[in-house]
């Protein structure tokens, strides 16, 4: 059952369901910490309104800063910023940054440990029509590898609010992945959120049978997964890690501990991402046996989002296999 | 600024003599690193440190101190010599540049040196990063800020595409209080600039971008000096000074040679090295 000490979104498993995108969650979240920080600036990349920052910028333009499609220069102008006192929001696509301009990062931001925020949307498959080229599937392996990096991935828009302000709140790089679609609402203002922290979000009354571990909106997918073997009496519990650095090693030790056997979910290459992240920590403390959801080895196209996240077997299903799958092999 | 009187350039000369020395005697400690664009570039840190920059070596973190970035890293030996000879940190401690524990990292790290305005040593990054720093400045200040964004860059660096983003938001914004100087010494790891990929016409392209742009010589202390002057004095754009250096300046056997880009003399070029520049300076 939904764990109710987080004060979840009780309609999460409705199918109406309400649906908002983590970007509106980060448009919203940037206005809020500039209107407590005068410090707060804002960059954009020739994408103010589909990353939801032109909230920011009509509000506050003598802070917001258009460099053009440019995103090598979105990160380092960035970082000059940031060496002078303020708090900079650099944000395009996911794609383009971190994707494009990963070395910029590295030296400017990472090295120099500035609290720059890269704000990375349009990730994942779930971009949809546009198609691979548009699709970052990579972006959280890029950030997690840099010292000195945090990397935030949250579920909803309303945990990518909170993710947004907490970033401008902590005096290191953060970088925020976000999504293009509307996905469902599964916190609320009252749940909390921590960097570092994982939540259990699933769990049910007896010992689980196995874990799963999810990141970004695909979380609904594994709690929906969770809800059907609940109904054919099978304890799965499930864990929202949108802090993936800094990782929060404890739960995920707990978890594996607790139910021999994870399940991790993303929307992300297997390769580097949370399912690797995950298995790091697996292997040098408590190995169990680990099934991996997420893009095998191939690269996004045009379709649906909902059609793309089952070619790219990252739907219910696959989860529900992979959770049988990993059970046989305790 | 102050009035440049013929005594304090030749004050500064026998300085920029004897930075370049320091440079030499790093080099060979280390046994690597760059010494042609070092030893080029020594006129215009000295004109720098010793006359136009607003700072304080005891209080390196001076808020209203003038913010100086160095693009290209790896000509670092001459901006740490500047540094120790300014009073930052003591000169005995150049002795340990690029060895394991080091302040002085092969390529400047700010960890280690912390009153850095950046690290640097990727080519290419420095421009967009004064840009920053500028925006920011007169987010604060506003565009009569008491501060002047300096940012120095090696001509092959131009061959990186980032430069010139930063070359057009700059314009666009208006920065006057940058200057950006470049380090026109025509060589570069593989050869001469206009063989491996040519630059020119290089002041067209800056002029071409919205830039104020002056050439001058980058060893003569009356226009290094003139040419910033002039360039604080232009309202309403940022400026380059495009200057035209000998690499390798000083010691005849490196001057113009593309093949001490990226080499550290050895013991006895070293010697051979210090005796002219001792020479040069008698």
């Amino acid at each position: 059952m939904l764990n109710h000490n987080l004060k979840l979104n009780i309609e999460l498993f409705n199918e109406d369901v309400e649906k908002i995108s983590t970007r509106v969650g980060f448009g919203e979240g940037l206005v809020i910490a500039a209107d407590q920080n005068k410090n707060v600036v804002g960059l954009c990349a020739d994408l103010t309104e589909s990353t939801y920052m032109h909230l920011f910028a009509r509000k506050y333009p003598e802070r917001f800063i258009q460099v053009g499609v440019a995103e090598q220069n979105l990160v380092t102008v960035a970082s000059g910023m940031a060496k002078m006192g303020k708090i900079p929001f650099a944000a395009s696509y996911a794609m383009f940054s971190p994707g494009r301009n990963w070395e910029q990062i590295r030296t400017t931001i990472a090295y120099n440990d500035v609290p720059v925020k890269i704000v990375g949307s349009h990730a994942g498959v779930s971009v949809g029509a546009d198609g691979g080229t548009h699709q970052a599937l990579e972006d959280i392996a890029l950030m997690r590898v840099l010292p000195n990096m945090i990397v935030l991935s949250p579920c909803d828009a309303i945990e990518a609010k909170k993710a947004t302000i907490a970033a401008a709140a902590i005096n290191k790089p953060v970088y925020i992945r976000l999504a293009r679609d509307k996905t469902p609402v599964m916190t609320t203002a009252e749940t909390p959120f921590e960097i570092g922290r994982a939540q259990v979000f699933y769990a049910p009354p007896m010992t689980p049978q196995a874990g799963i571990v999810a990141t970004g909106a695909l979380l609904h997918k594994a709690l929906v997964a969770a809800q059907n073997f609940a109904a054919r009496g099978i304890a799965i519990k499930v864990l929202n890690i949108s802090s993936v650095r800094p990782l929060d090693f404890e739960a995920i030790k707990s978890l594996a501990k607790e139910a021999g056997a994870i399940v991790s979910v993303e929307e992300h290459q297997v390769v580097g991402g949370l399912g690797s992240a995950v298995a790091e920590v697996l292997a040098q403390n408590c190995p169990v046996p680990m099934e991996l959801i997420g893009a095998h080895d191939k690269f996004g196209q045009s379709g649906t989002p909902a059609e793309l996240i089952e070619h790219y077997g990252m739907g219910v299903s696959h989860i529900e296999a992979a959770v049988e799958r990993v059970i046989k092999r305790k | 600024m102050l009035q440049l009187t013929d005594e304090k350039i030749k004050w500064m000369e026998g300085k920029a003599n004897e930075i370049r020395r320091s440079v030499i005697e790093m080099l060979v400690e280390a046994g690597s690193g760059h010494s042609a664009g070092a030893l080029g570039m020594a006129d215009i840190f000295t004109a720098l440190y010793f006359f136009i920059l607003k700072h304080d070596p005891t209080n390196p973190f001076w808020e209203e101190r003038d913010r100086l970035i160095l693009s290209n890293g790896h000509i670092c030996p001459v901006y740490y010599a500047t540094l120790a000879h300014s009073g930052y940190f003591p000169i005995a401690e150049l002795k340990t540049l690029r060895k394991f524990g080091s302040h002085l990292q092969g390529h400047p790290h700010r960890e280690y040196l912390p009153f850095l305005e950046t690290s640097s040593g990727p080519l290419g990054l420095g421009l967009s990063q004064t840009v920053g720093m500028c925006l920011a400045d007169r987010m604060d200040y506003g565009k009569y800020s008491p501060k002047q964004f300096y940012c120095l860059l090696s001509d092959a660096e131009l061959q990186e595409g980032n430069v010139w983003e930063a070359a057009m938001l700059a314009s666009k914004e208006r920065l006057q209080n940058l200057t950006a100087i470049i380090d026109r010494n025509n060589i570069q790891i593989e050869g001469y600039t206009e063989d491996v990929m040519p630059l020119e016409p290089l002041e067209a392209k800056w002029r071409a971008f919205g830039w104020h742009t002056q050439i001058i010589d980058g060893h003569d202390f009356k226009r290094i000096v003139g040419a910033v002057g002039e360039a604080q004095a232009v309202a309403d754009k940022p400026s380059v000074i495009i200057a035209n250096t000998i690499p390798g300046k000083g010691v005849s056997f490196m001057e113009r040679r593309y093949e001490w880009h990226g080499k550290a003399p050895n013991k006895e070029e070293g010697e051979k090295a210090l005796e002219e520049l001792r020479k040069n300076h008698a």
